[in-house]
């Protein structure tokens, strides 16, 4: 990624690594890596080197909050790589991150140790209020962080490996798809919310002490967590990059716009679904792992199936379908949020219902194709030219393209 | 003319199919269907609406499972244990009837997508553009006329240039038995015989099954006709036998 490739033509044969040859025909992905590498260097050196005062200085406050931004773009990412490549409908994408937070979590329950207000070294606080006496078997192994770190992974995974097993061999695609997805994501709000779990119940796991042996309140932690955030949506992006520009990608998109075709010229469709979707669970549970020690608390609430409705939002206002579309409409919506729930709250979610109508009405390729439509709309002379007649042309075919049974429209809600 | 039922050909068949019959809620949509493709044999199917020829290639492509009946393909694959990716792995490839191309990859991608081997997700992952699959292409590209358009989205051919682009799409998986539902659907005449000359171009290496409405074309494929009715084989021979058959002109031809 030097200097003197990026400055060459895209359809020269490419030097150079792996890294070199995936960013080079990704112009958009180049300038968001460089954001994003940037981004997670200047901000934790703002906060930690000036003072406070200093117009440099960026407070510990606005860092977590762009930390949780960074978090949800990369639960973005994960939802538009399985949406917007594959047309999988996921609306219970909640339930991943929320299970890589309370992977996370648990490790930070277990590092309290006897700092807790009962001060059971074993414990936590909420299993002796429960009366328990000894640790489930289930929490073993989280007082080690590799342990806690490969269930991040491992708990998304699985889940994602057993549910989409059982729904893509049996060809369960569009809005039964997106159904029993929100299903599987409440069923999991409401286990979780019994304390019999030992999840914590309604409460969920909180008051974490330190990470690693870092004092969570900590300025420095706080950057150093912002940092891991940065570089993990980074490296989620590059992963999910690599996967749509490969053959496999195309194999997706082929799966997509018309998964009969996929089928009989081979493919089996069922693999790639579940592997595109367990690959998305994980990214999902990695930005959930990242988001619980910097807002300090996971509980139930994440499992609500409102918050994978959310995350649709965030893809389709973004752009479905480019990946950094998606990063671009997390933060955005996000911000947005932060803005309006502070200044009139009780609005919110008119408005973000509001923001989702007019993003399907009139920007069906989100913010990141706003520029090619103005283009289109003014530069081509009389009104919708001929490359958006094609646009729509393509649209109606592919809503009736299957004459063999499987209609795959309703991957766009 | 009544026809023998093969039970047991001595010949080596492609396809082979006894007795298949499938009944969706009780309307039996294949009833005892019986016939047999030799290798290298380019085979017209012709009938009414109804008459189960789509069912037919669902039953041979494992789409549905036939209630009763044997399909053998290459005298030794019993294709109803199958689903669509094995049999299509096997060497069976299906047109559909409206062109199903991936509309929003380039003509050069739905191609490389096709071509043969390389279907298991880590392979697709790791897949590199050798010269070997660049070739293959190239050979393709020029039979299907469509080098031009090599590097547009496929939604944007037209329809007698997408029916192409799947028929290429076919050759790339270079299967042995190809199985091609109205491919002269909203062709020109010109296309239409451009076509029929591709056809028996491929009919040399390849096995053909063609199911169409329009005669020009079956007559410009100049091969065996099988007429089914209702689920089964009414007729079979060449054109001119089936067209005096005062069955086939009482179900179909005359109307």
């Amino acid at each position: 990624m030097t200097q003197d490739t990026l400055t060459k033509g895209v359809s020269l044969p490419v030097r150079g690594g792996p890294l070199t040859r995936l960013l080079m025909a990704d112009a958009a992905g180049r300038r968001l890596v460089m954001a994003l590498m940037a981004l997670s260097v200047v901000v934790p050196f703002c906060n930690l080197v000036f003072p406070e005062g200093s117009i440099f200085h960026v407070s510990t406050y606005t860092m977590t909050l762009l930390g949780k931004y960074l978090c949800y773009a990369l639960l973005a990412v994960a939802v538009d790589l399985i949406w917007g490549y594959c047309g999988i409908l996921s609306l219970g994408h909640g339930a991943f991150f929320a299970l890589g937070g309370y992977a996370m979590g648990m490790y930070l329950m277990r590092q309290i140790g006897d700092r807790g207000v009962y001060a059971n070294p074993e414990l936590p606080d909420f299993m002796v209020f429960l009366n328990w006496t000894e640790l489930p078997w289930y929490w073993m192994g989280f007082d080690q962080f590799w342990f806690a770190m490969v269930m991040v992974l491992a708990a998304p995974g699985i889940l994602a490996f057993v549910f989409g097993a059982l729904a893509f061999r049996s060809r369960v695609t569009g809005v039964y798809l997106s159904i029993i997805t929100q299903a599987l994501t409440y069923a999991l709000l409401l286990a979780f919310f019994r304390n019999d779990m030992g999840f914590g119940g309604n409460n969920g796991l909180t008051d974490f002490k330190d990470i690693l042996g870092f004092d969570l309140q900590q300025d420095s932690t706080r950057a150093a967590l912002f940092f891991a955030s940065g570089i993990a949506l980074i490296l989620g992006y590059l992963i999910s990059r690599w996967i749509v520009t490969s053959k496999l990608g195309r194999v997706l998109v082929a799966i997509r716009d018309s998964e009969a075709r996929a089928r009989f010229l081979g493919y089996r469709v069922e693999w790639y679904q579940l592997f595109v979707f367990v690959v998305s669970a994980m990214l999902a549970g990695v930005a959930g792992a990242l988001y619980v020690p910097q807002v300090g608390i996971i509980n139930p609430g994440e499992f609500a199936p409102i918050n994978s409705i959310e995350i649709i939002i965030w893809v389709a206002v973004g752009g479905r379908g480019s990946l950094y579309g998606a990063v671009i409409g997390a933060v955005l919506v996000n911000y947005a949020k932060t803005y309006f729930t502070g200044a009139f709250a009780e609005l919110w979610l008119f408005m973000l219902g509001g923001l989702f109508v007019l993003t399907t009405l009139y920007l069906p390729k989100g913010v990141v194709g706003l520029w090619a439509q103005m283009k289109e709309k003014f530069v081509t002379p009389g009104g919708p030219g001929s490359s958006s007649d094609s646009i729509s042309q393509n649209q109606d075919k592919r809503q009736d393209d299957n004459d063999t049974g499987t209609n795959k429209a309703e991957g766009s809600v | 003319m009544s026809l023998a039922k093969p039970k047991h050909i001595e010949q080596p068949t492609v396809l082979y199919m006894d007795g298949v019959s499938v009944s969706f809620d009780g309307f039996k949509a294949l009833n005892s269907l019986s016939l047999f493709i030799e290798p290298g044999e380019m085979r017209a199917i012709i009938g009414p609406n109804g008459a189960g020829k789509t069912t037919m290639m669902d039953v041979i492509t494992g789409k549905t499972r036939p209630d009763t009946g044997t399909i053998l393909f290459n005298d030794e694959f019993d294709l109803t244990r199958y689903d669509e990716a094995q049999v299509a792995n096997m060497g069976v490839g299906r047109k559909f009837q409206k062109p199903s191309v991936i509309e929003s990859l380039t003509v050069f991608e739905n191609l490389e997508m096709s071509l043969k081997g390389g279907r298991s997700v880590w392979a697709a992952l790791t897949h590199k553009l050798t010269a070997e699959k660049r070739d293959k292409i190239d050979e393709i590209i020029g039979m299907i006329d469509l080098k031009e358009r090599l590097h547009e989205e496929a939604g944007s051919l037209s329809h007698g240039q997408k029916q192409w682009l799947e028929i290429g799409m076919l050759l790339g998986q270079e299967p042995e038995l190809l199985l091609i539902d109205e491919p002269a659907a909203g062709m020109t005449d010109e296309e239409t015989m451009k076509t029929a000359e591709l056809f028996k171009q491929l009919a040399k290496k390849h096995s053909l099954m063609v199911v169409e409405h329009d005669m020009d074309f079956i007559e410009a494929l100049d091969c065996r006709v099988t007429v089914l009715n209702e689920g089964s084989v009414l007729a079979e021979g060449s054109l001119q036998n089936v067209k005096n058959n005062q069955h086939v002109i009482d179900v179909y031809l005359g109307r």
